[in-house]
């Protein structure tokens, strides 16, 4: 069992430098699918079923179809990025591996964590997770529903076609117009 | 099913610790790397999920459900967010007729 973590690790690990690296923002796409999925993998060797199940159908289902239709939709694909200077490139690497360094030099010593509760091999199954979310966490979990509301709203403001700006009326009137 | 919760107990946490150091920054080095702002939004949520795995490694680890919660709504806050980014990445395009984030300098001072 240990090394299918090792091995789900290695594919995470390998395809997220291949979502920074590819030439294709389509070739990233599929990259980080690859990468939600090996993390799904995590999800499940730590029993922690619901959140793999949750985490395939909003990342992988709803997340990477919205990133893969934006980019068919504008048409991106072609790898005409400008690319940065090598002088940028290279401060990037070096603040990503400092970055990376400052943080395991904080765990090098081991993490010397004893587990707050004894083990359950409950923990994660849909029944956990829902009553501590309906009891606990009803709340947010109603609040999360108007961020919902709002970015959806506030995404259909942003991409929605601006009239004309040439004519010189507000831009609300003609959308008032267009709904009656 | 026992398998798989006698796994949880065999792999040590510093390695799921380590595993989501390596992903956040590898994502932070691609935002800081790439120009195009699609791939820094890729970046960004590669930089939530190596959160997401160190919350929910926690959480198994302590047997405590609330942690898998909080990894809920972090993906439900990411939902949101990644729908508002590609929005403005539209108008982005539709604007200035690019995606690269150097072009969007009004904003600086």
């Amino acid at each position: 069992m240990q090394f299918l973590f090792y091995l789900f690790a290695a594919i995470s690990v390998i395809s997220a430098v291949f979502v920074v690296s590819a030439k294709s923002p389509i070739n990233s796409v599929i990259a980080l699918i690859v990468c939600f999925l090996s993390i799904a993998g995590h999800y499940i060797l730590l029993n922690a079923q619901f959140l793999a199940m949750v985490h395939i159908i909003v990342y992988t289902g709803a997340i990477m179809v919205l990133f893969l239709f934006v980019i068919m939709l504008l048409n991106l694909n072609k790898s005409a990025e400008p690319v940065k200077t090598l002088a940028t490139r290279i401060a990037a690497v070096i603040a990503g591996g400092v970055f990376l360094l400052t943080l395991l030099a904080a765990v090098r010593h081991g993490l010397d964590i004893t587990p707050a509760r004894d083990f359950d091999g409950g923990v994660g199954l849909v029944r956990s997770v829902g009553l501590s979310l309906f009891n606990e966490f009803l709340l947010p979990f109603e609040v999360s529903s108007i961020l919902f509301l709002s970015a959806m709203v506030g995404a259909l403001m942003l991409a929605k076609k601006e009239p004309a700006a040439s004519a010189g009326t507000s831009p609300a009137a003609p959308a008032e117009k267009r709904v009656a | 099913m026992n398998e798989i919760t006698t796994a949880i107990r065999t792999v040590p946490l510093e390695h799921y610790v380590f595993l989501s150091f390596v992903l956040f920054s590898i994502g932070l080095a691609g935002a800081l790397f790439r120009r195009n702002t699609i791939i820094i939004l890729m970046c960004l949520e590669l930089m939530f999920n190596s959160v997401n795995l160190l919350l929910a490694a926690f959480s198994a680890f302590h047997s405590d459900p609330s942690g898998q919660v909080f990894v809920f709504f972090i993906m439900l806050v990411a939902a949101a967010e990644v729908t508002v980014g590609l929005a403005i990445l539209v108008m982005m395009k539709r604007n200035v007729d690019s995606v690269d984030v150097n072009q969007l300098n009004r904003l600086r001072w």
